[in-house]
């Protein structure tokens, strides 16, 4: 058994090559193209590139291919990959609100400027397996009907609501405060807000579903409403130092998610809305909400409320939503562990052996004791 | 941006794989290490094409300290020849195209998940240790902010009592591998998962040990010659495993053993886990009472077809 794994090197050859094989299936079927993935399955493209943490459609389909649809791994590819890429520096914050919306949704309120959007969604249909794409063909499909571009501004659902006070106000911070960055600088806590987005946005998507929704069943309750989900295109700028001015890298599509939580007041703060932010590449509108609730969970310290559920715990939180070190960990258990094993089988002998003796014992000092009464 | 072609080669990496700015972050880590002892130095792990959990700490480790004219060993469970060691060292012959080696004595850096090799280092080496968990208090205590506080205030009484809770339970110690020492009279720390058969080699090592954690994003050491003590008690001294057989291929006594199951019928018998070591005897003519056995020698991998797969430079 144990010397299965000295298996070498031709053993990993071998199975690479096998590996291989099977990534590619029987050969009679046309193989996948980066473009058929990035074009039909978007929203796995989306995830890789969100929990990979680089924006790009073509890598991201290649790893998707690479890994024959497991996306953790695809993940795992694409930040291997991005680990080597030089960095110039940070961009410019996005403007959300400059957005080009191809869907925008309040479940807050029925009306409200620029419009509810619905957009490409899977809301609303009935979940019935389509036969007819199983033999889909190629070629046109029916085109859409689609609201005519207006002109009117989309403003956030957020920077309607300030004039009362009603609604907390978006955080400000000073144009060249730093930004944390947990791929430059270790991990310590407690952790900053900037932090902590940074981590749910590269976060497991399970994961965060999860704690999100056990906080929705009273695991530390936050009252969400969906202020706002919008999905589009905004525009990449990078401040060129040698130019003086910002330059657009180009586009990217993000969801970002606005969560409205009703809000009792504490000594630290007044009654009012309070909110938590979801913000993802691409369409991937689960976990932004997700996202959106487990960060508005986290901050219970600075709004005075008490910690009582694993949603709240930063450290907890932050510490296991990483797929990629998650993943690993987990999976390392496949590798030899023969020579703890052989400790482990010292001992356990030694303390069987030690029971089985003092089991005996007793037995018999049971016995004489009933031999000596009778 | 946007999906457009891009050239999807591999492209050209830097020697040993990782950028020099990330090696010298990493090098200023490891020095801070040395300056204190057995202390847990945060640094900024990087992304490896490896996973986490699969050696990401040392291999950053190895990656940082490597020059072109080192030589590198690479062991797993004290062999060369186990599937992660043969991917780390294939990793480092691709990415800086070092020499490597299954000799101990040949190696000037040493990377290892496990085990420390049975030979003595010397001044002249450093040994790299692939770290899952670096806490030695985190089972203790799940919470990093809270064991930092300990190590902090040198407040190690919860580790005392967990291993005074063994004695009363089981009349000893009942951790067999990563069994906590004391570094320099200060730190608190975890050796790795290696059998406390090995806590002896690491106190007073004439080499340099250094520790990797990659996932947990943390590097310690051991400057050579550093008194390191295994945790007990007076009335219960730090013991190591005992065999009280030797090594079936090359009878070499006091060495760690693996135990190989030989057939279905409870047949067994006990080599060194160190292949080199082993090796190396039997080259010199010491024989162990399962040496003529071909099947024996087959299972415990120590054929001599092993030799054609070490690496020819
Ligand atoms: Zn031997």
């Amino acid at each position: 058994m144990y010397v299965a794994v000295k298996g070498g090197e031709k053993a990993i050859r071998n199975a690479h090559q096998l590996l291989t094989k099977r990534r590619r299936g029987d050969t009679g079927v046309p193989a996948l193209t980066l473009d058929q993935i990035a074009e039909q399955l978007a929203i796995s493209v989306a995830r890789v590139m969100g929990e990979g943490s680089l924006y790009d459609e073509q890598l991201a389909a290649l790893a998707i291919k690479q890994a024959r649809g497991d996306l953790i791994e695809a993940a795992f590819l694409i930040r291997a990959y991005r680990t080597t890429l030089p960095r110039f520096g940070y961009s410019q914050p996005i403007d959300t609100g400059k957005m080009l919306v191809e869907r925008r949704i309040s479940a807050t309120y029925k009306d409200l400027p620029g419009g509810q959007l619905l957009g490409p969604t899977f809301d609303y249909s009935h979940r019935l397996l389509d036969f007819a794409l199983a033999a889909e063909a190629d070629g046109e499909i029916e085109a859409p009907v689609r609201r005519t571009p207006i002109d009117e501004p989309m403003p956030r659902v957020t920077d309607l609501l300030d004039d009362e006070g009603l609604m907390e106000a978006d955080p400000v911070s000073a144009e060249d405060a730093p930004v944390g960055d947990l791929t430059r600088e270790p991990l310590s806590f407690p952790a900053d807000r900037d932090l902590r987005l940074q981590n749910l946005a590269r976060g497991d998507e399970g994961f965060l579903l999860s704690l999100a929704y056990s906080s929705q069943r009273g695991y530390g309750r936050t009252h969400p409403f969906t202020g706002e989900i919008r999905y589009g295109a905004v525009e990449v700028e990078f401040f060129a130092e040698e130019l003086g001015f910002a330059v657009s890298l180009g586009t990217i599509k993000v969801t970002e998610c606005q969560m409205v939580n009703q809000f009792q007041g504490t000594a630290k703060s007044s009654p009012k809305f309070t909110r938590g932010y979801g913000l993802v590449f691409g369409q991937v509108e689960r976990k932004a909400m997700a996202m959106s609730m487990v960060d508005r969970a986290l901050r219970w310290e600075e709004l005075g409320e008490e910690q009582v559920a694993p949603v709240q715990d930063t450290e907890f939180v932050m510490s296991h939503s990483d797929n990629i070190q998650a993943t690993g960990f987990v999976e390392h258990l496949k590798l030899p562990h023969y020579v703890d094993f052989q400790a482990e089988l010292e001992l356990v002998r030694r303390m069987r052996g030690e029971w089985f003796a003092a089991r005996e014992a007793e037995e018999k000092a049971s016995r004489n004791q009933k031999e000596a009464a009778e | 941006m946007t999906a457009q072609q891009k050239p999807l080669d591999e492209g050209e990496y830097n020697f040993a794989y990782l950028d020099e700015q990330t090696k010298r972050m990493i090098r200023r880590a490891i020095l801070k290490g040395i300056a204190v002892p057995g202390y847990q130095v945060p640094f900024a792990s990087r992304e490896m094409p490896m996973p986490y959990g699969w050696g990401t700490g040392g291999v950053q480790v190895t990656a940082s300290i490597l020059g072109a004219d080192d030589c590198l060993k690479v062991i797993d469970q004290g062999s060369d020849d186990t599937t992660n060691a043969v991917a780390i060292r294939g990793f480092f012959e691709k990415t800086a195209g070092v020499e490597t080696t299954f000799e101990t004595s040949k190696a000037s850096i040493i990377q290892t998940r496990h085990r420390i090799p049975e030979k003595d280092l010397r001044e002249d080496q450093i040994i790299v240790f692939q770290v899952p968990i670096p806490e030695p208090l985190r089972f203790l205590e799940p919470r990093e902010t809270e064991t930092r506080k300990m190590h902090a205030l040198e407040e190690y009484g919860l580790m005392h009592v967990k291993l005074y809770e063994d004695i009363a339970k089981n009349g000893h110690i009942a951790t067999t591998y990563a069994y906590p020492v004391l570094v320099n009279n200060r730190y608190v720390m975890d050796p790795s998962p290696t059998p406390k058969f090995d806590n002896p080699k690491i106190d007073k090592m004439a080499a340099l040990q250094l520790y990797g954690a990659g996932r947990e994003k943390r590097i310690y050491a051991i400057p050579p010659y550093t008194e390191v003590k295994s945790l007990d008690f007076e009335d219960y001294p730090f013991e190591v495993q005992k065999f009280d057989k030797p090594c079936g291929l090359c009878g070499a006594e006091n060495v760690y053993l693996d135990e190989v199951i030989l057939d279905d019928k409870g047949g067994r018998m006990f080599v060194c886990s160190d292949s080199d070591y082993c090796e190396e005897r039997r080259e010199a003519g010491h024989l162990g009472p399962m040496a003529a056995d071909p099947n024996a020698m087959t299972l415990a991998g120590g054929t001599s077809d092993q030799h054609s797969e070490e690496p020819a430079r």
